[in-house]
C-alpha cells in the first residue's frame, strides 16, 4: 500500500477562501494565499483548489489564485471550477496548475475527459464527481456546486470517467460535506472498488477517528480535509500523526 | 546566481519548474532555440504526458542533436519525469519509439499488479520514499545531502530500465517491485520524481544541481 496523501482542498469563490455545508451556505474565511503557504508550511501532501460558483457564473479569479500559490507552493497542486474547454485547462497549467479537476463540464460533454486527457496526460486529468446518496448503495451525480442533478449514476461515471482518460478521481460527497459526520465511506469503497486509478475521498472529516474509516474502510488512496484544517481544529502535521498511530502510511514529512 | 535553462519544447507544465529553480536561486532561461541550449550552463529537460509527443516536440524544434551535444560537453543536464524517460533509448508507451539515449535503457510499463499478483494502481501517483539501490554512491550526485527514505511526489505510469544496473541512482518500491526513481551516468542525471513538487526535501535537489561543478 502506498503512502496514503493527505490533502488540503480549499473551496474558491471570487478572491476568498469560503467553506460551506451540503456546498451550500458560503461563508468567507480569507485570503487562500495565506492558507496555502500555511498548508505548504505544515506539509500538506497536495492542495486542491475548487471555485465553487465558477460554472454558475463562467467567470473565475482561479487563474490569478493559482499564480499566485506557485510562487510559494511547492507541492502538487489540482484547480477546478469552471473549466470548459481544453483551452481553459491549458491556461490553468500554465497558471502553475499541475493537473485540473473537471465535473459539470464533463458530465455535460465526456468527451471533454478524453480531449484533457491526450492534450496533457491522464495525470493531469482528474474527474471530479459530487456526488448524494439516493438509495442504500446509489448515488447520483450532481454538478452546477451540487445544485443540478444530472441523473447519472457515480460508481457508473467513474467507471466511464476512467475509460476516457481520467488519471484521477475526486469524490466529494454532497450529503457529508462541511458535517464533520465522517466520509461517505460506502460511496468512497464503491468507487474505488469501480475503477484501477486513485481515489480521493472529499467531504466529511471532523475527527481523526474518520481518517482510519476512510483509508481501510473506503480504500481512499487520498484524503483532502478542509474546514478542519481552515478553521483550526486541526492541522497536517496533527494529522499525520493521527494516521501513523492508526497503521495508515503516510509519508514521514 | 547560478544560469540554467529549461527546455521549452511545446509540452509540460515549466511554469513550476521554473520557479522552483527560481526559488533554489537559479536564473532561468526558458529556450526552444537548439543554439541557446548548446550553450547553456546547466540544462534542464522537464516533461509530462506520453514519451512518443515529447520525442516529437524535441523533433519537431530540432533540439535533439542540440541536447546530445550539450551532453557530451560534460555539463550537468537533469531530466525530470518524461524528460528522465527520454534520456533512455527507446520507449514501449504506445508502441516502440527512440529516445535520446544518453543513458542506455527502457522506459517499460509499471507491472499493474503486486508482487503477490494482486491488482493495484496505475498510475503510481503519490510520495514514495527514495531508497539507494546497493553498492550506489549519492555523494557528489543530485541526492548529494538527501537522506534515504526521504519521499518524493512521482506521477507516472511507465518507468525506465537503465540497461547497466550502475546507473540506477535511487529507487521507490511500488506494490513490492523496485522502480526507478533516479538515474546518473556522469554528468546526466534524471529523476522520476518531481523535485520541484516535493516540497522542501525537493527544492534542496534542485540546490543541488545548481550547485555542482
Amino acid at each position: 500500500m502506498p503512502n496514503v496523501r493527505l490533502i488540503a482542498r480549499l473551496d474558491i469563490k471570487g478572491p476568498n477562501l469560503i467553506k460551506g455545508v451540503h456546498l451550500e451556505g458560503l461563508r468567507v474565511i480569507g485570503d487562500p494565499q495565506e492558507f496555502a503557504r500555511m498548508y505548504y508550511e505544515q506539509g500538506a501532501d497536495e492542495l486542491v483548489y475548487i471555485d465553487i460558483v465558477a460554472s454558475l457564473y463562467g467567470r473565475s479569479k482561479l487563474t490569478e489564485i493559482v499564480r499566485r500559490a506557485a510562487h510559494d507552493v511547492f507541492v502538487p497542486m489540482t484547480v477546478g471550477g469552471g473549466i470548459r474547454n481544453v483551452e481553459d485547462v491549458g491556461d490553468l497549467l500554465r497558471a502553475g496548475a499541475d493537473k485540473v479537476a473537471i465535473n459539470t463540464a464533463a458530465v455535460r460533454r465526456p468527451e471533454l475527459v478524453t480531449e484533457v486527457s491526450r492534450r496533457f496526460g491522464s495525470q493531469a486529468m482528474v474527474l471530479s464527481i459530487e456526488a448524494k446518496q439516493q438509495a442504500p448503495g446509489r448515488w447520483e451525480v450532481y454538478t452546477d456546486c451540487g445544485r443540478e442533478r444530472s441523473g447519472v449514476d457515480a460508481i457508473e461515471w467513474a467507471r466511464r470517467g476512467v475509460e476516457l482518460g481520467a488519471g484521477e478521481i475526486l469524490v466529494t460527497s454532497i450529503d457529508r460535506e462541511g458535517t464533520r459526520k465522517g466520509f461517505d465511506v460506502a460511496l468512497t469503497k464503491a468507487v474505488s472498488s469501480a475503477v484501477s486509478v486513485p481515489v480521493i475521498a472529499s467531504g466529511g472529516y471532523g475527527e481523526p477517528q474518520h481518517l482510519a474509516e476512510i483509508v481501510a474502510d473506503g480504500a481512499a488512496d487520498a484524503v483532502a480535509i478542509a474546514d478542519a484544517l481552515h478553521h483550526r481544529r486541526t492541522t497536517i502535521g496533527e494529522l499525520r500523526g493521527h494516521a501513523a498511530s492508526a497503521g495508515i502510511q503516510v509519508r514521514a514529512p | 546566481m547560478t544560469q540554467v535553462t529549461v527546455v521549452d519544447y511545446g509540452i509540460g507544465n515549466l511554469f513550476s519548474v521554473r520557479h522552483a529553480l527560481e526559488r533554489c536561486g537559479g536564473d532561468v532561461t526558458l529556450s526552444g532555440d537548439g543554439a541557446v541550449l548548446e550553450r547553456a550552463e546547466r540544462l534542464v529537460l522537464p516533461g509530462v504526458g506520453a514519451f512518443a509527443g515529447g520525442m516529437q516536440g524535441l523533433h519537431e524544434r530540432e533540439l535533439v542533436d542540440p541536447i546530445r551535444a550539450y551532453a557530451a560537453s560534460g555539463r550537468p543536464l537533469l531530466g525530470i519525469c518524461l524528460g528522465m524517460q527520454m534520456l533512455s533509448s527507446v520507449s514501449e508507451e504506445f508502441g516502440r519509439h527512440d529516445g535520446l539515449n544518453l543513458i542506455p535503457g527502457r522506459v517499460t510499463a509499471i507491472p499493474h499488479a503486486d508482487i503477490e499478483g494482486r491488482p493495484h494502481k496505475v498510475p503510481h501517483i503519490g510520495w514514495s520514499e527514495l531508497l539507494r539501490p546497493a553498492g550506489t554512491i549519492w555523494e557528489g550526485s543530485i541526492l548529494d545531502g538527501t537522506a534515504e527514505a526521504t519521499a518524493m511526489y512521482l506521477v507516472h505510469s511507465f518507468a525506465v530500465v537503465p540497461d547497466d544496473p550502475a546507473h540506477r541512482l535511487a529507487e521507490c518500491e511500488y506494490g513490492g517491485h523496485r522502480i526507478v526513481a533516479a538515474i546518473r551516468s556522469g554528468n546526466v542525471s534524471g529523476c522520476q520524481f518531481h523535485p520541484e513538487r516535493s516540497g522542501e526535501h525537493g527544492l534542496s535537489i534542485l540546490r543541488k544541481f545548481l550547485e555542482r561543478p
